[in-house]
Formats: C-alpha cells, sequence, structure tokens
C-alpha cells in the first residue's frame, strides 16, 4: 500500500526529494537562481548517503547538460535542474539530448532573461526552448511540481519514447513558496519508475552503437528528425497514461489539460503555471456571483493538447489566453500561437484574446484577472470587440 | 472561501528571524490540517535592511500565488520601522497590527494612524527575549502574541511545535528558553 505523509516545503525541496526518490544513476549541475536549492538539496542527499548517485560538480550549464548527455548515452539514469541564463546557455546540447533521444529528466525553475537583468518568475527561458525537442510539463504547485517529476521519468524511458523531459517550476513562487504537499513513501516511487534499462548503451561491449553521428549529405537526417516528431507524437499516450497510473495510486488528478467549471462556461481563461490557481481563485468568486467563468490549465506544453484543448473550449463565445512570455513580432506569446492554431479545428471561430503578464515576476494581481474576465463577457455579450494583444497591468 | 484565509504579513530587519517565523507559524497551523503558505520576499538580502515575509492560513486548499496585499495580520519584530515602512499599508478591515514595543498600545495607535476598527497591539518582544534568549531575537516571542491576539492556534499547539521542531536541532535549554518567551509574549502582549 503506498504510504504518503503530508509535509510543508518548498517547490524545490520536492522536486529534490523527488529526484531522490527516483535514484538517477548521475547528476550534473550548475547553481542558478532560483533553481540552486534543489541541486543544494540533492547534493546534501548524495553526501549523506541518501542516494547514490554520481554528482558532477561542473563549470557551467554548457558543461552540466554536455555531461548529462555523455552520461545518458553510456547508458545512466541522468537527472538536472537549471533555471533562466543557464538554460539559454545549454541551448544547443538542448537539441543533441533530444536528436540522440537521451531520456535526461530536467527541473527548470521558470525565470525570467536578461536584459534588463531580473531573477524573477516568467516563462521566457522554458518557451525559448519549446521547439528543442523536449517533453514540456508545466507546474501550477509544490505538489505538481514533485508529481510531475516522477512522472517525467517514466515519461522519457518509455521505449515508445526516448525523448528528454523538463519538469518546470515558476521561479519564488512554486520554488521558494513553502506549500502544504503529499510524498510518497521511498518504496512506491521506486516501484513506479522501475530500474532504467538502455536499449543503446554506449558502454556496452556485447553492442557496439554510435550515437550523434555524422548524417548530412544525403545521409539519413531528415529521417532522423522525421523519428524525433513520430516519438513526440507518441508521448502524449505515453503522458497521458503514466499521469493516470501516478494518478491511481497517489489519489491526485493528472491531465494534460486540467479545467475548471468547463461544464457551463460561457468565457474562459486558459493559462499555464502557477497563475493557474489565482484565476480559479476569482473565477470561484465570479461563479458564486452567477457569471458562467471557466479555467483551462495547459499541464503538459510539449506535446501540446490540441484535441483535449478544443474539447475544452468548444462550448464558449470567448476565450483569452495568459502569455508569461514574449514572441516578439508574432501575433502573441506562445501559448495563444497555440490555442489560437487549435481553435482553428472548430465550425465556429470563437473570439479569442492575448493578455502578456507577469513578466520578470509582475505581480498577477486579483483585480488584473478579473478585469480579463470581465473583458470576456463583454465581448461575448458583442459590447466589446477583442482586443488582440494587451499587456494586462502594464504602468 | 475568502474569510476562512488568513493573511500575515512579516515586517523586521533581515537577521531577526522573520522568515524563520512565517515558516514556523504555517508548521503549526499545518499540524493543525491546514493548507499553509510562507515565503520571503524575494529579493537581495542584507543583514539590517528591512525584509517582509507573508504567511497564508486557510481551511482549504490555498490557490492564490500572489503577494499579500490586504493582510489581515501585520506583525512588526522591529519597533525602528514604523518611521520608514508603511507597516499598515492595506491592511484589511477589522486587521490586527502588532507591534514589538514598550509602548502602550494606545500611543502605537497614535503613532501608526490606523482606522477605528483596527486591533493595535504591543509586546515588548526584544526584553522578553532578552530576558529568556539571552539575546535580542524577538521572532519566537510574536508568535506567542499572534497566537493570543487571532486564535489560529493554541499557546500549547505553538509550545508542542517548537518542541518538536527545534528538538531536531536545539538543546533542551534552547528548547525551553523559546517555549518561555512564548509563553510570556502570549501572556503580557496588549491591544487596544
Amino acid at each position: 500500500m503506498p504510504k504518503q505523509k503530508t509535509i510543508a516545503a518548498t517547490g524545490n525541496v520536492l522536486v529534490a526529494e523527488a529526484m531522490r526518490q527516483c535514484a538517477p544513476d548521475m547528476m550534473a549541475a550548475y547553481p542558478i537562481t532560483p533553481q540552486t536549492t534543489i541541486v543544494e538539496e540533492f547534493a546534501k542527499f548524495v553526501a549523506n548517503g541518501r542516494v547514490h548517485t554520481e554528482y558532477v560538480t561542473v563549470e557551467s550549464e554548457h558543461s552540466a547538460m554536455s555531461a548529462c548527455i555523455g552520461a545518458s548515452a553510456a547508458g545512466a539514469r541522468v537527472m538536472t535542474a537549471t533555471s533562466s541564463q543557464g538554460l539559454a546557455y545549454m541551448w544547443e546540447e538542448l537539441h543533441i539530448a533530444s536528436g540522440m533521444r537521451l531520456p535526461i529528466v530536467m527541473a527548470n525553475a521558470n525565470r525570467a532573461l536578461s536584459a534588463p537583468i531580473n531573477i524573477h518568475c516568467d516563462h521566457s527561458d522554458i518557451m525559448g526552448a519549446r521547439d528543442t525537442g523536449w517533453v514540456i510539463l508545466f507546474a501550477e504547485t509544490a505538489q505538481e511540481a514533485y508529481d510531475n517529476t516522477i512522472m517525467s521519468v517514466r515519461i522519457a524511458e518509455h521505449p515508445d519514447v526516448l525523448l528528454p523531459v523538463m519538469t518546470t517550476l515558476d521561479g519564488f513562487i512554486t520554488t521558494h513558496s513553502i506549500d502544504r504537499a503529499e510524498v510518497m513513501d521511498d518504496e512506491t516511487v521506486s516501484a513506479f519508475v522501475g530500474q532504467y534499462v538502455p536499449e543503446n548503451a554506449l558502454l556496452d561491449p556485447e553492442r557496439n552503437v554510435t550515437h550523434g553521428a555524422f548524417a548530412g549529405l544525403g545521409g539519413p537526417y531528415f529521417e532522423f528528425k522525421h523519428s524525433q516528431r513520430l516519438a513526440i507524437e507518441r508521448s502524449r499516450d505515453v503522458v497521458k497514461s503514466v499521469g493516470a497510473e501516478w494518478s491511481e495510486i497517489s489519489g491526485r488528478p493528472f491531465g494534460m489539460v486540467e479545467t475548471f467549471g468547463m461544464e457551463d462556461a460561457e468565457v474562459a481563461i486558459v493559462v499555464i503555471g502557477s497563475t493557474a490557481g489565482n484565476a480559479r481563485h476569482v473565477a470561484r468568486g465570479l461563479r458564486a456571483q452567477g457569471m458562467k467563468v471557466g479555467v483551462v490549465k495547459v499541464r503538459c506544453f510539449r506535446p501540446f493538447p490540441y484535441a483535449e484543448l478544443v474539447q475544452a473550449l468548444s462550448g464558449v463565445k470567448a476565450v483569452a489566453v495568459l502569455d508569461r512570455a514574449e514572441s516578439f513580432g508574432a501575433e502573441g506569446g506562445p501559448l495563444y500561437l497555440e490555442v489560437r492554431s487549435a481553435l482553428y479545428d472548430l465550425a465556429t471561430r470563437i473570439p479569442a484574446v492575448d493578455y502578456i503578464y507577469g513578466l520578470g515576476g509582475s505581480d498577477v494581481k486579483t483585480e488584473l484577472i478579473e478585469r480579463v474576465f470581465n473583458d470576456l463577457a463583454d465581448i461575448a455579450a458583442g459590447t466589446a470587440e477583442p482586443a488582440g494583444l494587451v499587456y494586462l497591468g502594464a504602468r | 472561501m475568502q474569510q476562512q484565509l488568513t493573511e500575515i504579513r512579516w515586517h523586521a530587519r533581515a537577521g531577526q528571524g522573520a522568515v524563520t517565523a512565517a515558516k514556523l507559524v504555517a508548521e503549526t497551523a499545518l499540524e493543525l490540517d491546514r493548507y499553509i503558505q510562507a515565503m520571503p520576499e524575494y529579493g537581495p538580502e542584507r543583514m539590517g535592511a528591512p525584509i517582509q515575509a507573508f504567511t497564508r492560513i486557510s481551511e482549504d486548499p490555498i490557490e492564490i500565488h500572489n503577494n499579500i496585499e490586504h493582510p489581515s495580520v501585520v506583525v512588526v519584530l522591529d519597533e525602528s520601522l514604523l518611521p520608514i515602512v508603511d507597516v499598515t499599508s492595506g491592511l484589511a478591515p477589522g486587521g490586527v497590527i502588532i507591534v514589538n514595543t514598550c509602548s502602550a498600545p494606545a500611543v502605537l495607535r497614535s503613532v501608526l494612524g490606523v482606522a477605528d476598527d483596527a486591533v493595535v497591539a504591543s509586546v515588548d518582544a526584544s526584553t522578553i527575549s532578552q530576558d529568556t534568549l539571552k539575546r535580542d531575537m524577538p521572532n519566537t516571542p510574536m508568535i506567542g502574541a499572534l497566537a493570543k491576539l487571532t486564535g489560529i492556534f493554541t499557546l500549547e499547539q505553538v509550545s508542542d511545535h517548537l518542541a518538536k521542531t527545534f528538538g531536531k536541532k536545539f538543546s533542551q535549554e534552547v528548547i525551553d528558553a523559546n517555549v518561555a518567551a512564548v509563553t510570556r509574549a502570549y501572556e503580557e502582549v496588549q491591544a487596544s
């Protein structure tokens, strides 16, 4: 029987705990705010003998991901964590990890990118990595960060997938806030993730393989990329089934898309990360006053859950997308582009508005979310036109 | 939900233990099966600089993650902050403000200039701390005052939690001194 205990801990402490329970063979990491306490906690576990992981301290994030790639190709279960500039510095390695089909699990503390310098939460870093071929999960709470991290191992290492996974949580808001969470016993997590049996380990003297070789000049590069596309498409079902299995054990729901009030909502907010909670909190209050509002939270960004999103939004009269990242020069932020694309499949056109919010940790005040729902109600009633792109709460 | 949510803002100088206090209060509430949040104000840290910390306590899961703008309780660990930090900013109607000071609540009320429905309380946490802990560490006594004024937990529940959590790190002497500090503040805090 799974045994869980309720504790008070930060998101980072919970991610480190999940990583310890998943017992990676190797971790290489470089500290960066607000990820630091993940690798600090994990280093303590190693030093105290609570996990038998080869912990490699490196001189940069570029080296951290390089070391992870080497160890993963050799056949090890590998984990790391980063944030912001660190993730940006890993950029070329991120493509190598997915291109070599290495099931590395990396936590990212979502944080703004310079310039100007900012250490606080937004999704600029992670959204910059959205096309690197990694599976990307978002957590609303410390609890979800814990659960997603455990699920990531199974998703990454699944034979139908074999892709690296990023398990992300909002910088400071989730990484550093102490929250109530349930932690599973070690045996249950250990049994859930199982032992990693690599299919193409470099360190297998019986079966010699090459990873990441030259594939240009008529070589199979094009076909390799096609196989990555097929793999991340297959990961949809794996994300769902692994989520369902963990949900059964933990008693906590998991959906690629999670909804609130959508059974009768006339207008809805689509959102990712910690702000989903703020949106639900406001929606609860407005629903009590009789407004038919709903919230759609996207928990898995890559692969993007188009079908689930369309299903959730098919009955609404207006949609707002909250984007905590920019895609300068595009029609809206990264989430908006996905949502609009998903809505194209519907017979009826639903007006959609993009709200860029919370960049660099700018506070997501309750009245800002209320304003979004009120704007949507006006659009749904036909008394206002969709505004295009709005910088929510900018001075 | 809203009425069951207690939002506490802590004002202190870095090094006075406000972040620890915010956490201790959350953990004590967790033991009563409450939902909790505790977070520091994130930014550069310098000893002695004014800082804030926050605690949320609720009967139901807490979904909001924004800053606390309208605290129902404000705790000020250092009186010298009063002229330089707007500690009463956004205090909710009928809110409580507790200050570590030897001034009487009536004097404090005129200094703070709060609404008539606000509860103003004073406790000399620094002297209590000097007497019991032999140093000026006002954070734990302020939790005693907080328990008395808000009723979010009892004196016994705080003392039990302190014994449990400090028991892992500190000697019985230190635990006893902290429990004595909390108890004295609980008994001595005065409100108007």
